[in-house]
C-alpha cells in the first residue's frame, strides 16, 4: 500500500522539483521506505510470506490490467508469462550459483546475479508476449482468447516435458534472494508504469483500441503496434513477477502456474475493475488475505477445525460465483476505469490537492 | 500397417466424442455469438448424473440395454434442465452486454462447477425408515465409473494386429445416431429453421414473430444434452469420473470446434475427427505427455492460417 501511493501520488506533486529529478524521485523516495520494510519484517517469516507473495499478485493483476484493461485484449494466459519468467530466473540462479564476481563484495555480487537472473526472466517473457502479441494481428476478440489460454498450457506442457526445468518435479534450491524490499520494489516499477501509461498519448491510443478497435485504426491509431507492445509490456512484468516468485517459494513447479492461476489473476483485474489500477491493487490484496482471514477466522471460532483446511477448497467456487454476480451486477468491476481518488468523496481529494 | 490402422480406430472413437462436445459449442455459438466456457462442465455434471442412476440401478440392470437408455436419457434431460437454468439465469440478463462480459460470466459458471463439485462437505438428510440421503458432492479424487457396457473384443484382426472394442463400436453408432438427429431437427424442423434465422441476426427474427428466448433456451437445452450423451460416452471409454474432466474434455471438445470453425456444424465435426487422430497419432508415435502441447499448437496454427477456423468464414466487421 505504501508504495502504490507513493508511486501514484508523487509525479502530481512534482512540480517543486527540477524537471530532471521528476523521473527518479519517486524511485528515490520508495527505495528507503521499502529497505525500513524488509528489515522491519525480518522477524516474521509469515509475513514476509504472505506481502510477499500478495505483492507477486498485485504485479501480475497490474501488468494484466495494462492487456485487459486499457487494451481490451482479453488475455487468459497469463500464467504462462509468469512461468516463463520464475523458470528462466530460477534457472540462471541455479546456474550462478556458488560464483561470486571477483572485485564486489558477496553480498554485493549476489545481489548483481539476482538482477540478472529477474532480468532475463522478464525480457525471456517479453519476448513470449511479443509472439502471444503478433497473431493479434490477425485474431481478434474470443479467438485471441483463446490462442493466449493455449499458449499458456503450451508454456506447462513445455516445462513438464524438459528435464533441465526438473519436469513435474520442478526446480529446487534456488537461492532465496527476494524479500519484501525487492518484491515491492518490482510492485512499483509496475504501478508506475502503468500510471504513467495510461495518463500518456500511448495510453490515450490503448484507451481507444479497447473501445472500439475499428474505429481507433479508422482515426489512425497503429492497433497493431499498440496491442503487442502491451502485450510485451504486460509480459515482461509477468516474468518479473514470476522470478520474484520463485527466488522466495522453496520450490516452483507446473503446478503453480496452470489455468487456475491465469484465472485467478483475471478475477483481481476484472474485481478491480477493467482499467482501473488502483482497482487491480486493492483487488489483488483483497483476495490473497481473503483466505488467510478466513482461515483465521475458522480457527479462531474453533469447533470446526476441518472448515478451515477446506477454505483452499471453498476458494476456486467462490471466485466463480464472484465473477458471475459482478457481471451480473457490475460488469465493469468495483472502479470500472476509476482509480481510487476519482471515487473517493470530494472533501478528501480535496484536502490531498491541498496537501501536494 | 496394423499400427496405423490401429491408431486411426482409436483416433475416430475419440474423435467422434470431440466432435459430439464440440457441436454443443458450435450450436450455441451460432445462436448467441457467446463462446460457453461451461460447456464442458455440463458435460462433467451430466457423467455424475448418470453415474448416479447407474449407482441406482444396481449392477444387473444397469448393463441390459434398457438400463443403459434410462442411464443416458437420465443424464441427457438433467443436463437440458440445467442448460436452461444457466442460460436463463446467467447469459439471458447479459444479452444486450458487449460478449467479453458474457465470456467472463461462463468462465465463471465453469470454475463454480468444476470446483463446486470437487467440494465434500458431506450434507446427509435422514429419510423415513432409517435410510438416509446423503447430498455429499463427489469430492475431488476420480471414481471408476460403472461397466456399462462391458467391453468385449468386438473385431479381431491378425494375431491380435488390429483390436475394434464393442464400445467403440456402440459409441460410434450413438455419436452417430445424435448427429443424425440433431441434422434432422436443424435442417427438416420448425424449430431448426427459427434456430437457422436467430443465427442469422435476432433482431430481425425477432420482427419477424420468432420467440427468439424460447429458441435460445432451447438450443442451450438441446447443447447441454447432447453434452451429457457424449460425456456418457467419454467416461464408458475412460472408465473413471472426476470433476475436472470437464474442463480438459471441454477445452478439448472447444478446440475441435474452433479448428472446424465456430458455428459451423459440420465444421465441429470435422475438428473433432481431426483432433481425436493428431492427438492418437502424438500418444503413438511421439510422447503421451505432448499430446495437451500439441492440440493446442495445431490450434495456434490453424488460427494463424485461417483465422475463422477450416470452414468458417470470417465476418467483415461494421463500424
Amino acid at each position: 500500500m505504501t508504495t502504490a501511493r507513493s508511486a501514484t501520488t508523487v509525479p502530481e506533486a512534482g512540480t517543486v522539483v527540477p524537471a530532471g529529478l521528476k523521473g527518479i524521485l519517486p524511485v528515490l523516495l520508495a527505495l528507503p521506505v521499502l529497505g525500513l520494510l524488509e528489515w522491519l519484517l525480518r522477524a516474521s517469516p509469515f509475513a514476509t510470506y504472505l506481502l510477499s507473495v500478495m505483492g507477486v499478485n498485485i504485479i501480475l493483476a497490474v501488468s494484466l490490467n495494462i492487456v485487459n484493461g486499457m487494451t481490451g485484449q482479453f488475455s487468459i494466459g497469463h500464467a504462462g508469462f509468469m512461468a516463463v519468467g520464475a523458470y528462466l530466473a530460477g534457472f540462471v540462479s541455479l546456474m550462478l550459483k556458488g560464483m561470486a564476481i571477483s572485485f564486489l563484495p558477496e553480498a554485493l555480487s549476489d545481489q548483481v546475479f539476482f538482477l540478472l537472473a529477474l532480468l532475463v526472466g522478464g525480457l525471456s517473457a517479453a519476448l513470449c508476449g511479443f509472439l502471444v502479441g503478433l497473431p493479434s494481428l490477425r485474431l481478434r476478440g474470443d479467438y485471441l482468447a483463446i490462442v493466449t489460454l493455449g499458449f499458456g498450457e503450451i508454456i506447462r506442457v513445455v516445462v513438464q516435458n524438459t528435464d533441465a526445468f526438473g519436469r513435474a518435479l520442478g526446480l529446487s534450491g534456488i537461492p532465496q534472494s527476494s524479500g519484501v524490499g525487492a518484491v515491492y520494489f518490482g510492485v512499483f516499477l509496475v504501478v508506475l508504469v502503468a500510471r504513467r501509461i495510461a495518463g500518456s498519448s500511448h495510453g490515450r491510443s490503448l484507451w481507444a483500441i479497447r473501445e472500439d478497435e475499428v474505429a481507433a485504426e479508422a482515426m489512425g491509431v497503429d492497433t497493431t503496434g499498440y496491442k503487442v507492445r502491451s502485450f510485451v509490456i504486460s509480459s515482461f512484468f509477468a516474468g518479473l513477477a514470476g522470478g520474484l516468485f520463485a527466488h522466495f517459494v522453496p520450490i516452483i513447479n507446473p503446478g503453480s502456474f496452470t489455468f487456475v492461476k491465469s484465472m485467478e489473476i483475471v478475477v483481481m483485474v476484472v474485481l478491480g475493475g477493467l482499467g482501473s489500477t488502483t482497482g487491480a491493487i486493492l483487488a489483488a490484496i483483497f483476495l490473497t488475505l481473503l483466505p488467510e482471514g478466513l482461515r483465521s477466522l475458522f480457527t479462531t471460532l474453533g469447533a470446526e477445525g476441518s472448515l478451515a483446511q477446506k477454505v483452499d477448497q471453498i476458494r476456486m467456487p467462490v471466485y466463480g460465483l464472484l465473477l458471475v454476480a459482478l457481471m451480473l451486477s457490475r460488469p465493469q468491476g468495483l472502479f470500472g476505469t476509476k482509480e481510487i481518488w476519482d471515487v473517493l468523496p470530494k472533501w478528501w481529494a480535496r484536502r490531498k490537492k491541498g496537501t501536494s | 500397417m496394423a499400427q496405423l490402422l490401429q491408431h486411426l480406430i482409436n483416433g475416430l472413437a475419440a474423435g467422434t466424442i470431440y466432435a459430439l462436445v464440440a457441436l454443443g459449442y458450435t450450436m450455441v455459438y451460432g445462436v448467441l455469438k457467446l463462446i460457453n466456457f461451461a460447456h464442458g462442465d455440463v458435460m462433467m455434471v451430466g457423467v455424475y448424473m448418470g453415474y448416479a442412476t447407474a449407482l441406482g440401478l444396481g449392477r444387473q440392470a444397469q448393463s441390459s440395454l434398457w438400463g443403459v437408455a434410462l442411464i443416458f436419457a437420465a443424464a441427457m434431460l438433467g443436463c437440458a434442465l440445467l442448460g436452461f437454468f444457466i442460460e436463463r439465469f446467467a447469459y439471458r440478463p447479459l444479452r444486450e452486454k458487449p460478449r467479453l462480459t458474457a465470456l467472463i460470466t461462463a468462465i465463471g459458471i465453469s470454475f463454480a462447477l468444476s470446483y463446486g463439485f470437487q467440494l465434500d462437505l458431506g450434507f446427509k438428510l435422514p429419510l423415513p425408515g432409517g435410510h438416509e440421503l446423503s447430498l455429499a458432492l463427489p469430492g475431488a479424487s476420480p471414481r471408476a465409473f460403472p461397466e456399462i457396457i462391458r467391453p468385449t473384443e468386438w473385431l479381431i484382426i491378425g494375431d491380435r494386429d488390429v483390436v475394434i472394442w464393442n464400445w467403440q463400436v456402440i459409441s460410434l453408432l450413438i455419436a452417430l445416431g445424435l448427429m443424425l438427429v440433431l441434422q434432422y431437427l436443424v435442417y427438416q424442423t420448425r424449430f431448426g429453421r427459427a434456430m437457422r434465422a436467430v443465427s442469422w441476426d435476432h433482431r430481425v427474427a425477432a420482427l419477424m414473430g420468432i420467440p427468439t428466448d424460447r429458441v435460445i433456451a432451447l438450443t442451450f437445452m438441446l447443447s447441454s444434452a447432447l453434452a451429457a450423451g457424449a460425456g456418457l460416452l467419454y467416461a464408458i471409454k475412460d472408465t473413471s469420473v472426476s470433476p475436472l474432466m470437464g474442463l480438459y474434455v471441454g477445452l478439448k471438445a472447444f478446440v475441435a470446434a474452433v479448428i472446424g470453425g465456430i458455428g459451423n456444424v459440420p465444421g465441429a465435426v470435422v475438428g473433432g475427427l481431426v483432433l481425436g487422430l493428431v492427438e492418437e497419432f502424438v500418444v503413438g508415435y511421439a510422447a503421451s505427455t505432448w499430446r495437451d502441447a500439441v492440440a493446442f499448437g495445431f490450434l495456434i496454427l490453424v488460427l494463424l492460417v485461417k483465422p475463422g477456423g477450416l470452414f468458417g468464414r470470417v465476418a467483415a466487421e461494421k463500424v
